[in-house]
């Protein structure tokens, strides 16, 4: 792995700390010994090709596959130990549409509050507020087959932010969705991380969703290949553009 | 604090099936023709060859009619528990069911919300099903149907984990053809909800055998016997029984670190 790092402040609790993390499928490696931290109240993408293993971690990362070598802790809370603990502070945008097209949006998002056991009257009122927050108020009762690409992705935040999760994972959130539509989601989230501390590992393949300030993760064939500021990853591998340091990143371990 | 957040999330699970239900109101009337056309027309047609004598929980010779109402309600339950299963594999392929897989509950608690959930569908229908049989002619004790409650909350419970079950293994919606071939149609055939046991085994001992192993003819003797307010035990012991097998069968199949699902996912994954 090269890069040099993010920096962690010494004696924080992570909001995501994966240690050793490997799992294979059907006689291959998908992930090979991952080791990643997001901080809490940080924004970190996790940049990688399509392939790279983005969503078989964010599957392990949400208990929908049980990790067999490795650990994965949310705020100190161990996946496997006290899965309950830990997802209830994990939000998740998956990158496959997760919303039954047959109810309306406040069913939806009323249905996601009752699994994680919130009073109605709570539910209600984030419900409101959250489509407020993002201009769907007015389309709360519209069936969610009616919905545009980018009204849809803005409810599965909305849906993800319900329960108050300290944690909120982004798994290719703009997938599908056009230039305008792409850029106010990441800038949606990007506002969260400022407004409300929430740390955001923001999954994507796209290199012009980073900002060089962005703590960046490149994982590739299963494996972290660098780790660092996006801004210093050119002069790493002695580039001039971004772009091209990803592109010699991803050819060279290939 | 605790059960009471259970409590919401069980709540939630049951509002959402009924919505959904609600939305597809063909469904209703589906689940409700079904059964009639049996009763309307080919218990009506077979009533003077199909003859049943005095057997428990009767207490005088019926009519055909009579005698396959309780195996009619038992298929309503079977066809919803099997809308259940049809349910678990199109929210799989609208991705909802990974929202309900990431609650923080436990998994084995969501199942059995979900269970529940199909569960109370199928009872309006029943009841429907016999307010319109009543007016038929067929009339159980009117204490009957109360005390059927508790076994069409089991027999739902049975089928509903026997449905859920199945969802673990079936990958799409367009394999739910398979489901009625080779699960809805040899369990209700292959049961005592058409004809007596007693009369199987004069046609054929080995139907008679399958028919004593098929956890449906339980489902049907345990309402038949409540319907006229008595308890066959075997029924009760054996449906209980089987719809604890089915149930921590689906539990396990769900479990993604030994379940059916997970490898599944992780198949389609690579």
């Amino acid at each position: 792995m090269q890069g040099s790092g993010f920096e962690v402040r010494t004696g924080e609790v992570p909001a995501l700390s994966v240690a050793g993390l490997s799992h294979r499928l059907g006689g291959r490696d998908i992930l090979s010994d991952v080791d990643l931290v997001v901080p809490a109240g940080s924004f970190v993408v996790l940049l990688g090709p399509n392939g790279a293993g983005k969503t078989t971690l964010f599957s392990l990362l949400t208990r929908l596959y049980t990790a067999r070598c490795g650990t994965i802790e949310i705020f100190g809370h161990d996946l496997a130990r006290n899965p309950g603990k830990a997802l209830a502070l994990l939000g998740v945008v998956f990158q496959q549409r997760s919303v039954d097209p047959d109810l309306t949006a406040r069913q939806n998002l009323a249905y996601h509050a009752a699994l994680h056991g919130m009073p109605r009257g709570t539910a209600r009122r984030r419900i409101e507020a959250e489509l407020e927050r993002v201009g769907l108020a007015a389309e709360a009762d519209r069936k969610i087959r009616s919905f545009s690409g980018g009204e849809l992705r803005r409810i599965e935040i909305v849906r993800a932010l319900l329960h108050g999760p300290r944690l909120l994972l982004c798994d290719e959130a703009t997938v599908g969705l056009d230039v305008r539509s792409r850029a106010a989601i990441l800038s949606d989230v990007r506002d969260l991380v400022r407004e409300r501390g929430i740390a955001v590992l923001w999954a994507t393949h796209l290199i012009d969703e980073v900002e060089p300030e962005d703590a960046t993760v490149i994982l590739h064939r299963g494996r972290i290949r660098w780790q660092g500021r996006a801004g210093t990853m050119a002069a790493d591998m002695g580039r001039g553009r971004l772009q091209d340091a990803f592109r010699s990143l991803t050819e060279e371990a290939a | 604090m605790i059960t009471a957040g259970y409590l919401r999330c069980l709540r939630g699970i049951v509002v959402r099936e009924m919505l959904r239900f609600v939305h597809q109101r063909s469904r209703f009337v589906a689940a409700l023709v079904r059964p009639l056309v049996w009763l309307f027309i080919f218990a009506a047609g077979f009533r003077s060859v199909l003859g049943v004598s005095i057997i428990p929980p009767y207490e005088t010779y019926i009519l055909y009619e009579e005698y396959i109402v309780p195996g009619l309600v038992a298929m309503i339950q079977l066809f919803t528990g099997m809308q259940g299963s049809l349910s678990m594999v199109y929210d799989r392929e609208v991705g909802s069911m990974r929202v309900l897989l990431t609650s923080p509950l436990p998994r084995w608690f969501l199942l059995v919300s979900k269970l529940l959930a199909v569960t109370v569908l199928s009872l309006p229908q029943v009841y429907v099903f016999l307010m319109i049989a009543r007016l038929w002619g067929i009339e159980p004790p009117t204490l009957g149907y109360l005390t059927v409650l508790p076994a069409l909350l089991l027999s739902g419970m049975m089928l509903g984990a026997l449905g859920l079950l199945l969802s673990s293994m079936i990958r799409q919606l367009e394999n739910f053809a398979g489901v009625m071939n080779f699960v809805i149609f040899p369990m209700f055939f292959a049961s005592s909800a058409l004809y007596p046991l007693w009369r199987i085994e004069e046609a054929s001992p080995l139907l008679r055998d399958i028919c004593a192993v098929n956890p449906f003819t339980y489902a049907v003797e345990l309402i038949r016997f409540m319907l006229y307010v008595r308890i066959d035990f075997l029924s009760l012991g054996l449906v209980v029984a089987y719809g604890a097998a089915f149930l921590g069968a689906a539990i396990l199949a769900y479990d993604p670190a030994r379940g059916v699902v997970g490898r599944v996912r992780a198949a389609v994954d690579a």
